[in-house]
């Protein structure tokens, strides 16, 4: 029976078979739909990706005022079509690590401060030139210049030179920095002709689709480019679609009208009842996203370390993921970096809601009154509620927490990184080092917990050095440990990226790194028949 | 025509440009007091004091605030509205196709919303009080009452995601066929119709019932005429200003109000971008789109205006 299900499975693959014979001839062998489903769709990745058609995603995160020049990117769409036409060096792989693209293998001297990169030879751009190491050095360069106002400026701020050497690229650091690799990784830094000097928003890459429809904040189209590289791996559809939908509501019926294929930001709170729409799948992925509640260090009464201990104590993270995020998440344990890091030790002691402890911490601090704690709809969905939840569970230890509501616009610029106590949200860096240097560094601008330490600085300037990779983990879990228990930061859970995509959407690969498949989703699935 | 009636338009519409020039002062003079510095936004907080201080330069910051008023209005009158901090595209040719698109969607709705509501204020007047009368005024008060996005949603439920018939995305650009536009739009418009059907309705039936109690409906009657030839040809017409007055009200706000019915629909009109902008503080975006919108409203009041006074009979026909 077996055998004959798989030789049907197979002819499913091949299309010489539709989806609906193949499902009444199992059942009629005795299958479960659901088993013979599974089997159709291991047998349609077995088969390959199918070429042709048009791939549609409906995407939030898209806005009017959204150019093409890599530099400017900022949010989701940008973000995604970018991956479309555009490659940058390297990418991060799915299960870690990076994966080579425009850069064949990169090296490094024994001081971690000069990188070479080989250039791979044959990659074209849309326009048909071919590129060269001059194109990826003028790139970094015009990245690196404050005046392009790149988004990867910070990440490139350590640079010292770039130069062109033969076939590669030669890049030395002011400081030594073992995580370069994945820096060339930042979605800003998409290889343009002649690094994007000349029309830095042309929209001519090297990606699988070139660019035919630029309408920012309503749509965005590719069409397949016939020179593409690697095009056995990425790029199968004849074309591909944004159609930008920054109402939830809007996203998903567009996604059971089949009007597109795949859409970002589902809604934890109607995860269970999307699962239930035949042909829809839920694509969650874990990643290194979190929404913290961030103290001021150096701002009493939060530079109390008893006082800042009791707080922590007082979250109930298992409450928090189920109530605010219905469990699409993972617990946090107050340091910014989990599991989906590199590098990332993973015994370390889970921190639980304990009432009592956080009741005695809280008497030896000294500190009496309420505490007020600012929150507002922008710091991530579903922050007021989690601001009163967190009220309730401080109640139960003692604290007492006012809340105050903050107006949505101005969030960013008035309350966070400038009031004491409140909420946020952070994406997460490819690598602990990033992560770490973006907000916990001393002199950092982002330091939004006002954490400063300079035995803390000297770990991360120290790890980011060592090139033994035994060694930089004991550090890395050091720094954890000091961030857990002396940090600013309380986090109750890590989040996931929910997506979704419809009928026939096969050859998604899960990616902690950015929703949709770090961005690869248009590029990398296809539609089966 | 007679010489008053000549006259009272051509004083209306003088004071609508008085009053349009009034709005472009306040809303430069408005700008201006946003707390902030124009060039400090765009450069963000990276900005140098050299870099600042070229950009306020290049900017013209540094003059004063009338010659910079005038600077603004000079360009709006040669159709130059500048271009946007955010993006650096040209205003006036981004605003020219999403306008467009603002403008069909309002067109399609009222040509559907119009006609209905005045039809069915009418039906209502005739069968007064009675069951008729009474349906009408509930069904269109309960859809008035709805918020547009639950009526939306609802509207995508039942015919694009249930039926299947009509897309719920109305995405559409230049390169869109007529009828392709058409089939896009059927689900917002109608969701408009709906919210702006009450008013209308309301407000003919209203002003119908007022002239309906005049001493010559009951000569009418007397007569022998028919009940809606009454209506017809004795209340309504004496009855169309006030009318006018609210469907001119009704239109302005499908074009300048429908930013939820843009975001439900994903339709590219002038709400969403001119939200999209605010959210940026791009100011010179913000200001032409508010002038714009200044621009239809005082406009479509002056068309009410002048249609009533031109509906007037003792204007009409002066002794």
């Amino acid at each position: 029976m077996s055998n004959e299900l798989d030789y049907l499975s197979r002819r499913v693959a091949a299309g010489k078979l539709s989806r609906r014979d193949f499902l009444g001839r199992a059942a009629a062998l005795g299958v479960t739909a659901t088993f013979a489903n599974s089997l159709l769709s291991s047998a349609v990745r077995a088969a390959g990706p199918v070429k042709g058609g048009t791939l549609k995603a409906g995407l939030q995160g898209g806005e009017s005022t959204n150019s093409l020049d890599p530099a400017t990117f900022l949010s989701q769409v940008p973000f995604a079509f970018g991956k479309c036409w555009g490659e940058t060096l390297v990418e991060l792989a799915p299960g870690g690590g990076v994966e080579y693209l425009i850069a064949e293998e990169i090296g490094s001297s024994k001081d971690a401060k000069t990188w070479t990169m080989k250039i791979r030879k044959g990659v074209q751009f849309h326009n048909g030139k071919e590129v060269t190491p001059d194109d990826v050095v003028a790139t970094l360069k015009r990245h690196s210049d404050e005046k392009s106002k790149s988004g990867a400026l910070g990440v490139l701020k350590s640079i010292d030179t770039v130069k062109a050497d033969g076939g590669n690229v030669v890049v030395t650091l002011k400081d030594p920095n073992a995580d370069l690799p994945y820096l060339m990784a930042d979605y800003h830094l998409i290889i343009q002709p002649n690094g994007g000097n000349d029309k830095p928003d042309a929209g001519i890459g090297t990606g699988p689709y070139k660019v035919t429809v630029n309408q920012p904040g309503v749509k965005h189209g590719g069409e397949r480019f016939a020179n593409y590289w690697q095009a056995d791996k990425y790029g199968h559809a004849d074309q591909v679609e944004i159609i930008v939908v920054n109402d939830p509501t809007a996203r998903m019926a567009a996604l059971q009208g089949g009007q597109v294929n795949m859409i970002n930001r589902v809604e934890p709170k109607i995860v269970d009842l999307v699962k239930r729409l035949p042909g829809v799948k839920i694509r969650a992925a874990s990643g290194r996203g979190f929404y913290p509640f961030n103290m001021f260090c150096d701002t009493a009464p939060f530079d109390n370390n008893d006082l800042r201990m009791a707080l922590k104590l007082a979250m109930d993270r298992e409450e928090m993921l189920t109530k605010i995020l219905r469990g699409y998440g993972e617990v946090g344990n107050d340091m910014p970096v989990n599991k989906a890091y590199p590098l990332f030790a993973g015994d370390f002691e889970q921190r639980k809601f304990d009432p009592e402890k956080a009741a005695a911490h809280y008497k030896k601090s000294g500190h009496s009154g309420s505490i007020l704690l600012r929150t507002s709809d922008v710091a991530f969905p579903g922050a007021v509620d989690a601001a009163q939840l967190y009220q309730q569970s401080c109640a139960k230890a003692g604290i007492k927490i006012e809340i105050k509501r903050e107006p949505g616009d101005g969030y960013w610029t008035e309350v966070w990184n400038k009031q004491p106590f409140s909420l946020s949200y952070w994406g997460g860096r490819p690598t602990q080092d990033q992560m770490y240097s973006t907000a916990y560094l001393s002199t950092a601008d982002w330091n939004d917990t006002r954490f400063k330490r300079p035995d803390f600085d000297k770990m991360v300037l120290a790890a980011r050095g060592e090139l033994d990779e035994a060694k930089r983990k004991k550090i890395y879990r050091d720094m954890g440990e000091i961030m857990r228990d002396e940090g600013g930061l309380i986090v109750p859970f890590f989040n996931q990226f929910v997506d979704a995509t419809g009928k026939g959407v096969e050859g998604w690969v899960d990616n902690p790194a950015q929703e949709l498949s770090n961005g690869h989703a248009l590029i990398e699935c296809w539609l089966q028949a | 025509m007679s010489s008053p009636i000549l006259r009272l338009v051509a004083q209306r519409i003088l004071l609508g440009l008085v009053l349009l020039f009034a709005v472009s002062v306040l809303i430069f003079a408005g700008t201006q007091i946003l707390p902030g510095d124009v060039a400090q936004a765009i450069l963000g907080q990276s900005a140098t004091p050299e870099a600042l201080a070229n950009l306020r330069e290049q900017l013209g910051l540094n003059d004063p605030a009338w010659l910079r008023y005038m600077h603004w209005l000079w360009g709006i009158l040669h159709g130059d509205f500048g271009t946007a901090q955010s993006s650096g595209l040209d205003i006036a040719s981004s605003i020219g196709t999403r306008l467009k698109n603002t403008l069909f969607l309002a067109a399609c709705a009222a040509i559907v919303a119009v006609p209905l509501a005045v039809v069915l204020g009418l039906i209502a007047v005739r069968y007064r009080n009675g069951f008729v009368d009474k349906l009408i005024s509930g069904l269109a008060l309960a859809s008035t009452s709805f918020p547009e996005f639950f009526i939306g949603y609802v509207l995508i439920f039942v015919f694009a995601v249930h039926w299947q018939i009509f897309p719920s995305i109305s995405t559409v650009d230049d390169s869109t066929p007529f009828l392709e536009r058409l089939q896009a739009v059927v689900l917002p418009a109608t969701a408009l119709t709906l919210v702006v059907l009450a008013h209308m309705m309301r407000m003919t039936r209203a002003a119908i019932l007022n002239v309906m109690q005049s001493a010559y409906i009951e000569t009418a009657e007397l007569k022998g005429l028919k009940p809606f030839d009454i209506i017809r040809k004795h209340a309504f017409p004496n009855a169309i200003a006030p009318v006018v007055n609210v469907v001119m009200l009704n239109l302005a706000y499908l074009i300048v109000g429908v930013v939820v019915v843009e975001v439900i629909f994903v339709y590219p009109g002038m709400g969403q971008y001119l939200v999209d902008h605010v959210a940026k503080r791009d100011v010179p975006v913000v200001q032409a789109v508010g002038l714009i919108f200044a621009a239809v409203y005082i406009t479509l009041n002056i068309i009410a205006d002048i249609a009533a006074i031109v509906a007037n009979p003792r204007l009409r026909h002066p002794k």
